[in-house]
């Protein structure tokens, strides 16, 4: 990463941290703590699963609000405070700052999840009183929880690029409802025939695939993720959210910022 | 005091009396409408439905639905309700929404099975219920278990039940017993010493308590009713042989029938009464007994459940 990126992701990173974003930490504290005490004595047999649901879908729904709601502002309120014509004044391509953009509001994310991981396998230390082997899968529903805010990010980003901040929003959180059920989409596309096929499984194929990303009720059941399936979700996140940048900067490059 | 911190000190205390304010008048607002509860409600019936809406997230909404099914049973069962119509629909939501969530399958079964107060007296949904567990978990031996209970308790089914256990015996892992079970199914179906064996069973492999003070309660309600049994029929036979009833235990005893004064499983002793029937001294602790009940006794609403040993 060149300087300038870093310098541009580590500015959007700050500036997370003053809009006081993190502060959804304690609310997740507090969710975590209320669960891990209460759900043994309103429910039966299902506080680790409870924890673990719980935590995994918090760590995810707070990142995903969290990503729309900051990413829609990346570049539009730049653009409002004037701050983007002095940085474009200076020797930073257009490319530079979005790309920059998308790996300060990563970072952010990062974190905001590392600290929540924490949470989560605090409270299943609580209600377990010890981890285990199969505890480790959590990490992986975990990676795969970041991967979602990588293409949530870079979707949010792109739409930020030539969109208003609410429609950008609305924009992306479409896009999360409707890859959700990306599965169920292309499932319906294979039952057309002729045009409509090919149209219904392009779009299928175009929005993002977030449902196989959530792992949460398998890892919370302990079951095994294969390896393939990591290396797979790996590699598509990357790409997805890598054409999702390049859009990006296409539109944003022609922007006209006059 | 500057006028910044009056509006402070002022506005908190407003702030605070707002809020118990209006904590007391929603007290009240509950109080008037006490029918408005969410209880009796399904807003979304459909599994699938609800599958599709929790966008993926079918973990978490797979335990509230199951919490919310627990609370359910258990305030229906405290009132000693006769009717349970959102059990089974609750039940059905929790396991399509996560069909490797076993406790909702080995719980709901029995809350679904039992005749009213105990349960919804639905073994037929019990059963269904079992099954769909078994197709999506086929290597846990305990949904076969519970299935073949079902068919022996609740159904009087003594061949689904052999078979239950039969097809549960073949599952890696299973619990030896399943084998023991089905094969004296054929030989002892339908006597208390099959049911004794079953209960016990279920106190021996289950970690939860409430089951265990459950399968104890019952095995405490067959010890009672052989007492009663073999102790009526030591008191008929004193009448055959004496041309009246005993007046009390050491009349047997004196006659060499009987050794001491018999005693129920908690430690009180039997009451005979002048009929020559055998009644307990506190049938409330024995929920459940089928004999040893004083004429005319009504059992409690909700059944006395003992913490188990």
């Amino acid at each position: 990463m060149n300087s300038r990126i870093a310098h541009i992701a580590s500015n959007t990173f700050r500036e997370a941290v003053r809009d006081r974003v993190l502060y959804n930490l304690i609310v997740f504290a507090l969710l975590m703590s209320a669960a891990a005490v209460v759900v043994g004595q309103i429910s039966i047999d299902i506080e680790r699963l409870v924890v673990i649901n719980l935590g995994l879908t918090a760590v995810s729904l707070f990142g995903m609000v969290i990503a729309i709601f900051i990413g829609i502002g990346l570049v539009s309120k730049e653009i409002e405070k004037r701050t983007l014509y002095t940085v474009l004044s200076r020797p930073v391509r257009r490319w530079e700052f979005i790309v920059g953009k998308f790996f300060g509001l990563a970072g952010t994310l990062a974190v905001n999840t590392f600290f929540m991981a924490i949470g989560v396998f605090v409270a299943l230390l609580y209600v377990s009183h010890r981890f285990q082997k199969q505890d480790g899968w959590v990490l992986v529903a975990l990676y795969f929880i970041i991967l979602q805010f990588l293409i949530i990010t870079a979707l949010t980003l792109f739409f930020s690029s030539f969109s208003s901040p609410l429609l950008s929003a609305v924009f992306a959180f479409s896009l999360f409802v409707i890859g959700s059920f990306a599965e169920d989409l292309r499932g319906f596309a294979s039952m057309t025939q002729g045009t409509t096929r090919w149209l219904a499984t392009g779009a299928a194929y175009l929005v993002p695939n977030f449902s196989a990303l959530n792992i949460i009720t398998s890892v919370a059941h302990s079951q095994p993720v294969s390896g393939q399936l990591v290396l797979y979700n790996s590699a598509y996140a990357l790409v997805y959210t890598a054409m999702a940048i390049c859009g990006a900067v296409l539109v944003f490059e022609r922007r006209n910022l006059k | 005091m500057t006028s910044s911190r009056w509006v402070t000190v002022l506005f908190s205390a407003f702030l605070a009396i707002s809020l118990i304010a209006s904590v007391l008048l929603q007290r009240g607002v509950d109080h008037l409408r006490t029918g408005a509860t969410l209880e009796e409600v399904l807003y979304i019936s459909s599994p699938q439905a609800l599958k599709r809406l929790s966008l993926g997230y079918d973990g978490l909404l797979a335990d509230i639905y199951w919490t919310r099914a627990v609370q359910y049973y258990g305030n229906k069962h405290h009132e000693g309700a006769r009717r349970f119509d959102l059990l089974a629909p609750l039940l059905e939501i929790t396991t399509a929404l996560d069909p490797q969530l076993l406790v909702a399958y080995e719980y709901g079964a029995n809350f679904l099975a039992p005749q009213p107060p105990n349960g919804a007296g639905m073994p037929e949904r019990a059963i269904a219920l079992e099954e769909f567990g078994i197709r999506n978990n086929p290597n846990a031996w305990q949904l076969y278990y519970n299935a073949g209970f079902i068919h022996y308790m609740e159904l009087k089914d003594y061949a689904g039940a052999a078979k239950a256990f039969a097809r549960g015996a073949q599952v890696p892992n299973a619990h030896p017993f399943l084998a023991i079970l089905a094969g004296k199914m054929a030989e002892h179906a339908g006597d208390r010493q099959m049911a004794r064996m079953m209960w016990g069973t279920s106190y021996q492999t289950t970690k939860d308590i409430n089951v265990r003070a459950n399968a104890a309660a019952h095995l405490r309600a067959l010890q009672v009713d052989e007492d009663v049994t073999n102790l009526e029929a030591l008191t008929a036979r004193y009448q055959q042989q004496t041309g009246r009833f005993p007046s009390s235990f050491s009349e047997l005893e004196a006659a060499g029938m009987l050794r001491g004064t018999p005693r129920d499983p908690l430690g009180q002793s039997y009451k005979l009464m002048p009929g020559g029937s055998v009644d307990l001294r506190t049938p409330d602790d024995f929920p459940f007994i089928e004999k040893g009940m004083p004429a005319g006794y009504e059992p409690p609403v909700s059944p006395k459940i003992l913490p188990s040993d």
